[in-house]
């Protein structure tokens, strides 16, 4: 049935007026109803602005003006601002935030048409790589209802991979779209810093935020980019540079393509048995043609403790605007402003997103500046300097994506620096702001294993090609959550 | 013991753009609480700032206009503090990178001496809103059309070594943005308001003494009173053997006292740091070249040139060129009726003086510098007194037409026939006979006696220089 196909299909049938945008949405709403309550992945389903949106869209493909996304149903993370529609970041702080206005991502794709289903669950302000820090509770993973789908897009992950909906938004700070993507056997490509707007994408880490694409395929994400991509005046980070067409490559050989294998990403905290679809996948790239060279990133080791100074300092400031004055949680009868402060604030957020802002409050104190923000910003040169050495020499690096599958829930949750640590792999990307892709790669313990591929600045046209190669050789990116197909 | 007094102030001008510095709402001023303010204002989940590159180009001209080094590359940083009415948590202003980096003012005092007062930095960053505390029944309003409006913080070196000083310095910063069009000086609304640090110490030492901070004082009046009483309750702590404490002080206009707002230990950690919303503003040199050629003649050049070229004294042409309109009213007038000293003492006397009495700009001033150089005209060709032109000039005023005009329908024409000025002085002399008779014995402090009776029967028209002419010849005859 539907839930089945590509978004590329859907998009084919929708065009070939073999299906309507409205069955279609209504279509997946059903499913949504029925299955959703298994892994809680939405915050909020948007049933009547989805169904009204693909009625435009009908209109609009009968028209003949439409777009590859229009009428097509997909699910947005939370994290961004949707107008009169409530916009949470996953946290009780904002669980009375209807958004007055839409982010430019949203925008984009009203524009293309596209139909959103509803607002997936993320961990709360995009803080965790497991998607239990959600005011709205855990989401589970469709592979196994047990573990963790990955984070933060967690919910985004899990809706795709239980063919809820056939794509989603995600967010990607230190791996939020590629450890979910690889934890739940999808395509999710982090583009480049600056590539996406982020203005209305509810903020953690500044300096760090990337929206991109989650889907089943390399072929879905590219069109979702068509989409999302492009210079924002609103956004003085994103950079003004032509958005090409990301399907146009999607088939170029593989033939003479340099891969590089960091060696770093291949030591001792991996698992043996994720190691081995890896390996398995670079044997299948050498018989495309491709030359495998070794290289390193010496300074890859540092990439978790500079993130977690910047991230959190980042985030401490980023945070403070949520005070219960303007929007948001506030306090029940409070005694006076400290009082305010203290309780809203104490009351609206959870745990991981407070101990990040101590940790980054702590971080950007005097006298503590300088040992630790100055440093992990000099830190942070090192580590971009360290890729552009490699894309010397290579054209694009491949590893995992995570050093293991998906985890239990409640296995990490009490121990930070070891959740942490399921990002040191993808951490380094977003330091470094260069584009980074997870793609399904086989299974080890059962479950999906993703295949990290990180390209140069502005190449993500090359790590779709790369990925599409891939994907027209093998099928993992095929199968099916049990229970969902 | 001999106490030196040491000031630095910190001045915020608000920068005259149309929009705020990071976002695309109105700066007016007035209006209904909250309707100046959009998402991005009032900091709202998801919002980004741009840059107003208005406001950049203003600090740029700032910076050329004083010498300092405007720089090449600045940078924002966020500077974190919880209050009700800064909406982010945070105000973007500059710490490291200020776009203005030591620059340098020259002050004149009122005995004539001169002192360059340095200018360590100035840097951009946007306001906070406003907290409104009465009528809402115990409540606190907020309003946040002013959060987000644009500042030039303008910080001086400790340079300063009296109130008048302070004073002297203030006035040249306020004159000078208004000379180069940033700011338009309005304290009454406070966009140009000043912090001033003040400190004491013993004559002749070199360190400083500890400093109080006194906050928000928004007139040159306020300023030289609050720094005196400050400096005065420091001196009397101290010789009292007390310490002075760092702290910021608020002055209350009404007790004339400064009091404690806050002390150091309770002062914010602010935890500066590079907003990454923002880019680095990078200016290069010929951006600078086209700021630079914006430039207008500034006033310590105007005040020279109007030494040399009016033959003006030092001090009026300091009055003259003090606001940039008053100077080219002044300037227009003396051209047009090629008479500068007399243009330079009408317009720092009658002029002056009617503007302030009826609180009017001199962009408003209801005689233009056309009917002023037309009404001078007439004093130099002896047309009309002096005396008589202020009666003109206040029918000018009024509306009445210029001072031909005037003095057409007044008939205020001087009296120069010298056949009616004997016909005058022969009356009153004749009038008078016992006055005559004693100027005659050699009284001759009656000669103003005759003066003022010949201009009263004249109605002030007879010439003065005649009249005295002819009485002389006339009583010693």
């Amino acid at each position: 049935m539907y839930h089945n196909k590509t978004l590329a299909e859907l998009s084919a049938m929708l065009q070939a007026g073999e299906v309507s945008s409205v069955e279609l949405t209504q279509y997946f709403l059903d499913r949504i109803k029925a299955k959703d309550s298994e892994i809680n992945s939405f915050i909020s389903v948007t049933e009547e602005q989805a169904l009204a949106q693909a009625k435009a869209a009908d209109e609009r493909i009968a028209a003949g003006n439409a777009g590859a996304l229009t009428g097509v149903p997909f699910a947005q993370k939370d994290i961004f601002c949707t107008e009169g529609v409530r916009s949470s970041c996953g946290s009780k702080m904002l669980d009375n935030f209807i958004s007055p206005y839409d982010a430019t991502v949203v925008s984009k794709f009203n524009t293309a048409g596209a139909v959103m289903l509803g607002k997936t669950n993320m961990d709360e302000f995009a803080m965790g790589s497991s998607n239990e820090t959600s005011f709205y509770g855990a989401v589970k993973n469709p592979w196994d209802l047990k573990k963790v789908p990955g984070g933060s897009s967690g919910g985004s992950a899990a809706a795709v991979a239980a063919r809820l909906a056939p794509a989603a938004t995600g967010t990607d700070t230190g791996g939020s779209i590629r450890q979910p993507a690889s934890l739940c056997n999808l395509t999710g490509l982090k583009p480049t810093y600056g590539r996406v707007s982020r203005y209305g994408m509810i903020a953690f880490a500044s300096s760090l935020d990337q929206a991109g694409p989650m889907a089943r395929t390399a072929q879905d994400c590219a069109l979702l980019m068509n989409v999302m991509a492009g210079f924002d005046e609103k956004d003085s980070t994103s950079i003004e540079k032509e958005v090409p067409d990301y399907t146009a490559e999607l088939n170029q050989p593989i033939k003479g393509l340099k891969i590089g294998l960091p060696k770093e990403f291949f030591g001792d905290g991996l698992d043996p048995e994720v190691a081995k679809p890896i390996q398995e996948a670079i044997a299948l790239y050498k018989e495309m043609g491709a030359e495998i060279v070794d290289i390193s990133l010496p300074n890859s080791a540092l990439s978790v403790p500079v993130y977690y100074v910047v991230a959190p300092a980042e985030c401490s400031s980023n945070l403070s605007r949520m005070d219960g004055v303007r929007f948001g949680h506030r306090c029940e009868e409070p005694k006076d402003l400290e009082d305010l402060y203290k309780r809203s604030r104490g009351e609206g957020f959870g745990e991981e997103v407070k101990r990040r802002i101590l940790i980054g409050t702590y971080a950007l104190s005097a006298g503590y500046y300088d040992a630790y923000y100055i440093k992990a910003q000099k830190l942070r040169r090192l580590i971009s300097d360290d890729f552009k050495k490699a894309f010397e020499q290579v054209d694009v690096i491949l590893g995992p994506t995570s050093p293991n599958v998906a985890f239990n829930m409640g296995e990490k949750s009490q121990d930070p620096v070891s959740m942490y640590l399921s990002d040191i792999y993808t951490i380094a990307v977003n330091l470094a702001g260069l584009p980074g892709m997870s793609v399904p790669a086989g299974f080890a313990h059962d479950m999906p294993v993703g295949l990290q591929l990180i390209g140069n600045y502005f190449e993500e046209s090359r790590l779709l090609n790369v990925a599409h190669a891939y994907q027209q050789q093998t099928d993992w990116h095929d199968l099916c959550p049990p229970g969902f197909e | 013991m001999q106490w030196e007094v040491v000031i630095g102030l910190e001045i915020h001008a608000q920068l005259m753009t149309n929009s705020k510095i990071f976002s695309g709402a109105s700066i007016a001023y007035g209006a209904e609480p909250n309707t100046q303010a959009c998402a991005v204002d009032l900091g709202l989940p998801g919002v980004l700032p741009v840059l107003n590159t208005e406001a950049v180009r203003m600090a740029a001209k700032f910076g050329l206009a004083i010498g300092a080094n405007v720089s090449r590359h600045s940078v924002f940083a966020r500077k974190n503090y919880f209050y009700p009415d800064l909406p982010k948590g945070y105000q973007i202003s500059q710490m490291e990178l200020p776009i203005v980096e030591t620059g340098q003012l020259e002050i004149e005092l009122k005995d004539g001496t001169k002192k360059l007062i340095g200018v360590t930095r100035a840097h951009l960053e946007e306001d906070a809103g406003k907290s409104l505390h009465e009528d809402y029944h115990g409540m606190t309003g907020i309003d946040l059309n002013r959060a987000g409006t644009p500042l030039l913080e303008i910080v001086s070196e400790p340079d300063m070594r009296s109130a008048e000083e302070a004073v002297a310095y203030m006035r040249k910063i306020h004159s000078l943005v208004q000379y180069i069009e940033i700011c338009d000086g309005n304290m009454a609304e406070g966009s140009f308001r000043c912090d001033a640090n003040v400190s004491v110490r013993p004559k002749g030492q070199q360190e400083y003494g500890t400093r109080a901070e006194l906050k928000n004082i928004n007139s040159f009046k306020f300023v030289e009173k609050a720094i005196n009483i400050e400096v005065e309750r420091q001196i009397e702590l101290i010789e009292d053997g007390g310490t002075v404490v760092q702290e910021t002080r608020l002055y209350d206009a009404d007790k004339n006292e400064t009091r404690s707002m806050r002390s150091k230990e309770e002062a914010n950690d602010y935890r500066y740091f590079p907003d990454p919303d923002l880019l680095p503003v990078v200016l290069d040199d010929a951006y600078l070249e086209t700021v630079k050629a914006t430039l207008p003649e500034l006033p310590d050049v105007k005040r020279d040139r109007f030494i040399q070229e009016y033959g003006l004294s030092s001090v009026d042409a300091g009055i003259l060129t003090m606001n940039r309109s008053l100077a080219d009213y002044f300037e227009k007038a003396a051209e047009l009726s090629a008479a500068a000293k007399l243009a330079a003492n009408w317009v720092m006397g009658e002029v002056s003086a009617l503007l302030n009495k009826n609180d009017l700009e001199i962009s408003a001033c209801p005689v233009s510098a056309e009917m002023l150089a037309g009404m001078l005209k007439r004093i130099e060709d002896n047309t009309i007194s002096g005396k008589i032109a202020k009666e003109v000039f206040e029918a000018m005023w009024s509306g009445d037409g210029d001072a031909d005009a005037v003095i057409d329908k007044k008939g205020l024409k001087q009296i120069t026939d010298s056949s009616a000025i004997e016909a005058l002085v022969d009356e009153v002399i004749a009038n008078n006979p016992a006055q005559a008779a004693e100027f005659k014995a050699g009284k001759e402090q009656l000669m103003g006696f005759f003066v003022g009776q010949i201009m009263k029967a004249s109605k002030g028209k007879a010439n003065p220089g005649q009249v005295n002419q002819m009485l002389k010849q006339k009583l010693s005859g």
